[in-house]
């Protein structure tokens, strides 16, 4: 079963049209790429995903079921800033996902449970990079650590998808060659399906499975706001990309997504 | 080079501030000397020997009428006094402010009334405080905490408001509860600022403290400086003003003491 389904989704801001007649699948640990141009939805498309606002008309599915009106942990997320907690240092901003879910009246673990959740935090950190940071404040950090922390954060929850928003677009080349090294470990090891928004081609290219460009129709002055962004283009990588590591050369080649849905000769990767 | 790039040493600092007190001073010594030397019984600028000759009586020297060291017993009810009314309007405000802040539907109840109720200026409030609540402590306390309570609600109010968006959508993603969601990002995030907003209440509060005691008390040392006005007796009032002004200044500094001691994170996050 396809993790997302998107179905003719539009959305509108007053007489604004934003997003017009999107509709595409995503499979159970794809790797999908969002790219256009500045203003064009992408973020919106995102903030949709995520539950934060709802399509005006359409319907997002996931895993088959209606997307729930407001965010939750299903569905974790990396900011291009602001996604980690000021007041906590790394090692706080990690466990917090973990203290949630076990305690629910406070927040926050004491004891034996709390070193529990110290050590797998720490092995995440560690993971992503951080090892030797986990009393620092984020303020105290630089910009790519704080997005490898906002990452550790996230999975710490284990969403079954992961929405990027130009997570490394502020990273200077040598640290985002890093995360997304990183990056496509991470979606290796663990059973996420993930999408990003990015401004780079080539990122999209290196990590992605698959690409979605969208882009307004007509884009006169006078046009702009009554046509919103469609799928200008939708690319399968090539050779096909699969989660796990193994590259097998086992799908059709074509992702269109009239396909996609149905089957792609895709055999059912399970997470380890 | 301009004149905004001049920037004082150490030494020079310390010197730049010891300045303005010491021309104060010296210029009270000159005019104090000039008038008692023209007139020996002039009671405006009495000589400092006098000054502390009064203090150093009302403070060690036990009255002869009811035993009380007065200034001592000036001194501990107003900071009771104080003290007891911005610890209510504190924690009022801290727990009704982000309640006003993070829930939209609190927001839209309380938001228009604090608007308006914090236009009423306090001390024409006085005389129905007095005669509702008769002249003792009671209506002094209220005194104070309407003078205060609306700011500190607005400001934390907004301030709640003013944490990025995507904090609370981060949070959310993690599995937080509103609950959990003000507990462990919002009110953590609030204390420093509570901290910023009181000191900045710190004024307000003793000119409510000094005009409630001057009106109906029988002690403290707002009620001390009114009662000896009528002998003119500025050997008394002016140490005591001297006084008031030393406790304030005192307890701003704690407060920012507690601050940077308490929340290491803010300092760093408020600088970047
Ligand atoms: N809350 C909102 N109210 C009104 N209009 C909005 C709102 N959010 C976004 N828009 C409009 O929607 C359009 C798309 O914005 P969006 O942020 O999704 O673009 P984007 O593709 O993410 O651009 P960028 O690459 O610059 O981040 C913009 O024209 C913007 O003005
Ligand atoms: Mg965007």
């Amino acid at each position: 079963m396809s993790a997302i389904q998107v179905e003719r989704v539009w959305k509108e801001y007053g007489d604004q049209i934003v997003i017009e007649d999107i509709s595409f699948e995503i499979e159970r640990r794809g790797f999908l790429m969002l790219v256009g141009p500045s203003g064009c939805g992408k973020t919106t498309f995102l903030r949709m995903l995520l539950g934060e606002e709802a399509p005006t008309r359409g319907t997002i599915l996931i895993d088959g079921k209606p997307l729930a009106a407001e965010p939750d942990c299903d569905r974790g997320v990396v900011f291009q800033r602001y996604s980690v907690f000021p007041h906590l240092t790394a090692l706080g901003n990690v466990m917090l996902g973990a203290e949630l879910s076990q305690a629910l009246l406070l927040g926050k673990l004491f004891g034996a449970k709390r070193r529990a959740v110290e050590e797998e935090a720490r092995a995440l950190l560690d993971q992503v990079g951080l090892a030797g940071a986990e009393a620092k404040y984020p303020a105290a950090m630089s910009g790519g650590m704080q997005q490898r922390l906002a990452l550790a954060q996230a999975l710490m929850r284990r969403p079954k998808i992961l929405l990027l928003d130009e997570p490394f677009g502020a990273l200077d080349p040598g640290i985002r060659a890093d995360i997304q090294a990183l990056m496509q470990r991470l979606w290796n090891e663990t059973d996420l399906t993930v999408v990003m928004v990015t401004h780079d081609l080539s990122e999209a290219f290196r990590l992605g499975t698959r690409i979605l460009a969208f882009e307004r129709s007509r884009n006169r002055p006078e046009e702009r706001e009554r046509y919103g962004a469609t799928i200008a283009k939708d690319i399968a990588i090539w050779p096909p990309r699969i989660a796990g590591g193994s590259k097998r050369f086992n799908r059709s080649g074509r992702d269109d997504p009239a396909k996609t849905g149905a089957s792609s000769g895709r055999p059912e990767v399970q997470a380890s | 080079m301009r004149l905004l790039n001049v920037k004082p040493t150490r030494g020079q600092a310390v010197i730049l501030a010891a300045l303005p007190f010491a021309l104060t001073c010296a210029a009270y010594l000159l005019f104090s000397h000039l008038r008692l030397a023209e007139n020996p019984n002039d009671k405006l600028l009495p000589a400092v020997g006098g000054m502390v000759q009064m203090v150093t009586d009302l403070a060690f020297h036990p009255d002869p009428r009811t035993g009380d060291y007065t200034f001592w017993v000036d001194t501990a009810a107003s900071l009771q006094r104080l003290f007891i009314a911005l610890s209510i309007s504190t924690i009022a405000a801290l727990v009704i402010g982000i309640v006003m802040g993070l829930l939209p539907l609190a927001g839209a109840l309380l938001n228009p009334y604090v608007a308006v109720i914090s236009m009423a200026p306090p001390l024409a409030l006085l005389p129905i405080l007095f005669i509702v609540m008769g002249l003792g402590e009671t209506s002094k306390i209220t005194l104070i905490v309407i003078g205060t309570f609306p700011l500190l609600v607005r400001d934390l109010a907004l301030r709640v408001s003013e944490l990025p968006r995507e904090q609370f959508l981060k949070a959310q993603t993690l599995g937080a509860s509103t609950w959990q969601i003000a507990l462990r990002v919002v009110l953590p995030q609030m204390l420093p600022r509570l901290v910023d907003a009181l000191r900045l209440q710190l004024g307000p509060a003793w000119l409510f403290l000094i005009a409630a005691e001057a009106i109906a008390s029988d002690s403290g040392l707002g009620y001390r400086i009114f009662l000896v006005r009528r002998y003119l007796a500025m050997d008394i009032i002016l140490p005591y003003v001297a006084w008031i002004t030393l406790l304030a200044f005192l307890a701003d500094a704690a407060l920012r003491w507690l601050q940077a001691r308490a929340f290491p994170w803010f300092a760093v996050a408020r600088a970047s």
